[in-house]
């Protein structure tokens, strides 16, 4: 098991992670806690109550320039969504997309509370920073600035007790509805709050200064609601939410209505097109695409792993789960994947190439488990 | 009674020519949580080395290596409802299968307590 290398770089909880026994893991590059107690532990505190995620190594960054309705056609001229009509404090879950029509990250984009003033706030995938920043550099005239915020850490607080735990110490929380943000104060630190997530929970994602980072998350472990989770749980719980992870079941081959994210491509993008990979993203939504992300359920009780083959009940390949792993809310296991179009209904039954040859199993709806958000 | 480990952190503890195997407690820690274990059939024969039981994490698949070469007879059923036993008790009630041996002298070839305890040390 890869442990803490010279060469992997520390977020600002670092020794936090170490002095709480979290079990240190190689992820994107950062030396990230995998697991502190357990990952069903962890799990299951986090649906029950809250869990506090480091999720520092993430890319947070300001995309800024000559006006308010520049910066958001700029970001329009390289992804499907509008931004024009984002309200202040409001965010919009979007994709960076390859001329293909392929993903080459997906990211969440706030607008400040405050207007933004020739501002937008971004979230980068970890394992994406470089690949991004060198596109906004490539596709952006230079009147368009996009500056990396290294000097933050970002936490997550979920679970439907972390409004409580929240709210204590920062009131101004819990006003917010899911997809919102506000400039907020965490006791006497200067934050930036949003009610979202990765879990499918009610929650908030926290941006400090680093110097501020150790003592805000110690402060929400010591109320009673909070315990801390690691990236084991964060995927568990991302996998029961249906929600797709950048790398595994989102790609540059993967387009975003193969990959079920059409809600994603803005209604008014739809008709004018002008993002990069429009024909292929138009033609999909009108004609349907080859191949769908689905959820799949095992038969039996163990658990299939990325990359096993999905099979049609005559042993033809159809597919490939891009995530797999025990739910441990679901009590089961749980997949999703990508299997051809005419396989995609929930309730299909397939079979997944495992250890032990094919196993049967069934597509499912996503998610696995409802979500909880607060709108 | 015999106690032994090999390098892949099975336990082996014979008792006349039956022994039973399972995993360290080193080996549960590592993989975390086990939600499932797949254990051979009553009655298959099984050579030293022979992958002959998987134990699913909520992380990942590991194989479990016959320690000793001989015939599967009796397996832990009770894993098939409650896997959290591989984690909780690793080197008792977590136990995977018995074997009668058919080389009892495969025996001499692994671990003993402290030798092991040195070897995890060292990992």
């Amino acid at each position: 098991m890869a442990d803490t290398a010279d060469d992997l770089r520390r977020t600002p909880l670092h020794e936090l992670h170490r002095a709480l026994g979290g079990r240190m893991v190689a992820f994107a590059g950062y030396s990230m806690p995998v697991q502190y107690e357990g990952i069903l532990a962890e799990h299951r505190w986090t649906r029950a109550s809250a869990g506090l995620f480091d999720v520092s190594h993430m890319g947070q960054r300001v995309l800024s320039g000559p006006g308010q309705d520049a910066v958001a056609d700029a970001l329009e001229s390289i992804t499907p969504g509008s931004f024009r009509n984002l309200a202040p404090g409001r965010m919009r879950y979007t994709l960076l997309l390859a001329d293909t029509g392929g993903i080459l990250d997906d990211l969440m984009v706030t607008r400040p509370a405050g207007g933004g003033d020739g501002q937008l706030m971004l979230v980068f995938n970890a394992a994406r920073k470089e690949i991004d920043d060198a596109y906004f550099g490539e596709r952006l005239p230079g009147t368009f600035a996009l500056e990396a915020l290294d000097d933050r850490a970002l936490l997550a607080l979920q679970g439907p007790k972390a409004v409580d735990a929240l709210a204590r110490h920062c009131p101004e929380a819990a006003g917010l509805t899911f997809m919102s943000a506000t400039e907020a104060r965490f006791d006497d630190a200067e934050c930036l709050v949003s009610r979202s997530g990765y879990t499918g929970e009610d929650g908030f994602e926290i941006s400090v200064r680093a110097e501020d980072a150790v003592r805000v998350a110690r402060t929400l472990l010591d109320e009673p609601e909070v315990k801390p989770v690691g990236l084991g749980a964060r995927d568990s719980l991302r996998l029961e939410a249906g929600l797709p992870l950048y790398g595994h079941d989102l790609d540059e081959t993967t387009s975003p209505v193969e990959a079920g994210l059409a809600f994603a491509i803005a209604k008014a993008r739809r008709e004018t097109g002008g993002f990069p990979g429009a024909d292929r993203i138009l033609r999909e939504l009108a004609e349907g695409p080859a191949r769908l992300r689905v959820g799949i359920r095992p038969a039996g009780r163990a658990p299939v792993r990325e990359g096993a083959d999905i099979l049609g009940l005559g042993d033809t390949r159809i597919g490939e789960v891009t995530s797999g792993g025990f739910g441990p809310t679901v009590e089961a296991p749980v997949a999703m994947g990508y299997v051809a179009a005419p396989y995609a209904a929930p309730g299909t039954d397939v079979q997944v190439s495992g250890r032990r040859g094919p196993e049967p199993a069934t597509v499912a709806a996503l998610p696995f488990v409802p979500p909880r958000y607060v709108r | 009674m015999v106690l032994r480990y090999t390098k892949d952190h099975e336990w082996v503890n014979a008792e006349g020519d039956v022994a039973t195997i399972g995993i360290t407690a080193y080996a549960a820690d590592q993989l975390g949580d086990v939600v499932y274990v797949e254990l051979p059939e009553v009655g298959q024969k099984v050579a030293k080395g022979d992958a002959t039981a998987t134990v699913e994490s909520v992380k990942a698949a590991s194989d479990v290596y016959a320690p000793v070469s001989g015939e599967v007879v009796e397996v832990n059923s009770e894993l098939g409802d409650t896997p959290q036993r591989v984690n909780e008790a690793p080197e008792s009630a977590g136990w995977f299968m018995k074997l009668r041996l058919s080389k009892p002298a495969e025996l001499d070839a692994l671990m003993d307590d402290e030798t092991y305890r040195d070897f995890t040390d060292s990992l």
